[in-house]
């Protein structure tokens, strides 16, 4: 009998029926920028560690950091960086027990997106124009 | 409060759950989290301000007390916080024991191979 209702059993988050709302698609967004950023973090590990060995190893980081994978690769690291940052200070306000309702969930998920956006785009107008 | 559950009062009053390590684990989540906002800052600030320099220059930035110890405390927070949290992703989305145990125990050691990796540069470079 168990075998039978184990296959005909649905998975239980069933996904699928449901239409995406901007509050469960930037749940899962910020897995994927915490994915994003700790693949990201061997930036840093490189340049942490080049910089220990010696002015070679630095300029080799320092030539991929400007080569324009490098730089697609640290502008994607500043958004997921940013986004996590915003909604992250989100979910603060959430375990402490404030934006709990609907509107305000939605007010404070503008207000990252937002926010994403400015912050990115004012780190590279710096970047470009330092 | 009537006892309704097996249960016993010091296993309540404890709130460890049947894992045995309740909260600690959601706790070092949110603790990493507010540490990191204000290293963050500073850490977007400095990259900033490093821009173009040469290696010369950014060792000289990074022996200066203050900025060794905070890259030393970002990296430990950031990269406690990216354990735990993979942790859970892996836990959540990964079905099979064997591969999931085998994942959980590589990113852990992962993790602390690349925070010993960038503390001993750190202190190289900052002890020199």
């Amino acid at each position: 009998m168990s075998d039978i209702f184990k296959k005909q059993r649905p998975l239980s988050p069933h996904l699928q029926v449901y239409k995406p709302q901007m509050t469960s698609v930037m749940s899962i967004m910020h897995r994927f920028a915490g994915i994003a950023l700790s693949v990201g973090s061997l930036l840093l590990v490189w340049l942490l560690l080049a910089a220990a060995t010696g002015p070679e190893a630095y300029n080799i980081f320092m030539v991929f950091a400007g080569s324009l994978l490098g730089q697609f690769m640290l502008f994607g690291w500043t958004l997921a960086l940013y986004f996590h940052l915003c909604n992250g200070i989100r979910h603060l306000f959430w375990d402490v027990g404030y934006l709990f309702d609907l509107k305000n969930a939605y007010r404070a998920g503008y207000l990252v997106l937002a926010a994403t956006y400015i912050l990115t785009i004012g780190t590279w107008y710096c970047v470009l124009y330092h | 409060m009537k006892k309704q559950s097996f249960r016993s009062d010091l296993s309540r009053a404890k709130g460890l759950g049947s894992a045995g390590h309740g909260s600690e684990h959601w706790m070092a989540q949110r603790i990493t989290a507010v540490a990191l906002i204000p290293l963050v800052i500073w850490l977007i600030y400095s990259i900033l301000n490093l821009i173009g320099a040469d290696y010369e220059q950014f060792t000289t930035w990074l022996s200066q007390p203050l900025n060794a110890i905070l890259m030393i405390l970002f990296v430990i927070a950031s990269l406690y916080h990216a354990m735990l949290g993979s942790q859970v992703v892996v836990e959540d989305y990964i079905h099979n024991k064997k591969l999931k145990m085998f994942k959980l125990i590589g990113q852990k050691l992962f993790f602390f191979a690349i925070g010993i990796t960038c503390i001993f540069s750190i202190l190289k470079i900052a002890l020199a």
